[in-house]
């Protein structure tokens, strides 16, 4: 049974604390660059009629891996903005499981390592495994 | 429509989708896909794109205040997450074989589920003994109450597991944060306190959709111009939805909003079948 005087809750409740403040800061830093890429957008384009968005275009529409989404992010390009405060938005909670994985060293806790291991190829097989088509 | 005039009714679409999303517990993502779709005749396949952003979006935002109150459960989450981002893989595939019609049929039918789910009695009761799985597993924990902490164990580890890898499967497919089929494993199956299992599920609701919404960012599923109000609008209605749900008694508006749920629901499935998307 746990025990509430112990070393591993002590590191149980940082890390908790830790990620609770990780998870915020994520969500705070991508919609302050979907924010900015936004305003740029609007003021770029928002007179301009609305993109067929009954019509499927898919990967035709670009800014889908992420060295093009750099390229225009950095390019100032409005949408490659919004577009890189997108993958900071999905990166906010696999980021999140690495500090989890972490927090599992610390304690020592081999099985939750083993776990949170499992978790982490999951998500690197989803990225980097070529799953578009 | 100009851009700037899409973008705004969007905001505003999105600020209540987040509001409704966090007073009900559903969430914004099943409230963003029948917006985009019968409102704004968007195709369903942008319609999930932005609904998986403000699945994670809700998520990560709300977590963040669960987690540090101690009571959210860390490593179940993490233990189910296996199930649940394995399903997320499977259905993001599986997407790409299944008719958009398809879809948006089995995206209304889960709406019905939701909606009944959420009108459903809820497990207060902590379980005092919990199988030898759970105890191997470290998944029995404890969580601060008004009466101080209450320990809890839980049972039926294996049905759980299973059916978080079939909220995964659901959560790749159509884009939502399954919320429904989450608590369904944790409330009902392995009999964890609803408190627990709500932001539980909430918490594993962002990595389960960033599993899927990977995939789909790859494939062209997330554009720009409906991404930036849809995140932003969800956001800001989430936020206003934690600081007044203290205060307020949201039963009756669960009724409002499931019975409201139902009816986009069966449209949804009304025009799947009718081949409209």
């Amino acid at each position: 049974m746990k025990n509430i005087f112990s070393k591993h809750h002590l590191a149980d409740q940082d890390i908790e604390q830790f990620i609770g403040l990780q998870l915020r800061y994520g969500v705070l830093l991508s919609s302050f660059i979907v924010l900015v890429g936004g305003i740029v957008y609007l003021i770029q384009s928002g007179s301009m009629p609305l993109p067929h968005y009954q019509l499927f275009i898919g990967e035709k529409g670009g800014l889908n891996t992420g060295s093009a989404i750099w390229h225009g992010a950095t390019a100032m390009q409005a949408k490659g903005i919004i577009q890189l405060g997108v993958m900071v938005l999905i990166a906010t909670p696999i980021l999140r499981i690495m500090f989890s994985l972490i927090g599992f060293i610390l304690e020592k806790d081999r099985l939750y390592i083993g776990i949170t291991l499992i978790v982490l190829s999951v998500m690197m097989f989803s990225i980097f495994g070529g799953l578009k088509v | 429509m100009t851009i700037l005039t899409f973008t705004l009714l969007l905001l505003a679409g999105a600020y209540l989708a987040g509001l409704v999303g966090s007073l009900t517990g559903l969430g914004g993502g099943v409230v963003i896909i029948p917006l985009l779709t019968l409102v704004f005749h968007v195709d369903i396949r942008y319609a999930i794109g932005a609904a998986l952003l403000a699945s994670i979006a809700n998520s990560s935002g709300a977590a963040s205040a669960y987690v540090k109150e101690g009571i959210t459960n860390i490593r179940l989450g993490m233990f189910l997450e296996i199930a649940t981002t394995i399903g997320a893989v499977v259905g993001a595939l599986i997407a790409v074989y299944t008719p958009t019609n398809t879809i948006a049929i089995l995206f209304g039918s889960i709406l019905l589920f939701s909606a009944a789910m959420t009108l459903r009695k809820k497990n207060q009761e902590a379980l005092l003994v919990g199988s030898p799985a759970a105890n191997k597993l470290k998944l029995n924990n404890s969580y601060p109450t008004k009466d101080g902490e209450v320990s809890y164990h839980l049972k039926n580890v294996g049905a759980g597991f299973s059916i978080m890898t079939v909220a995964g499967i659901f959560s790749g497919l159509l884009g939502i944060g399954s919320g429904a089929l989450k608590v369904l494993a944790m409330d009902s199956t392995m009999h964890i306190p609803f408190k627990v299992s709500t932001t539980t599920s909430n918490f594993m609701i962002g990595v389960t959709a960033a599993a899927s919404a990977v995939v789909y960012l790859q494939r062209g599923y997330m554009d720009a111009g409906i991404a930036f109000p849809v995140v932003l609008g969800v956001l800001a209605g989430a936020f206003t939805g934690s600081k007044i749900l203290p205060g307020m008694d949201a039963r009756v508006l669960k009724y409002i909003f499931c019975t409201a749920i139902a009816f986009v629901a069966v449209e949804m499935i009304y025009n799947g079948y009718n081949h409209k998307f």
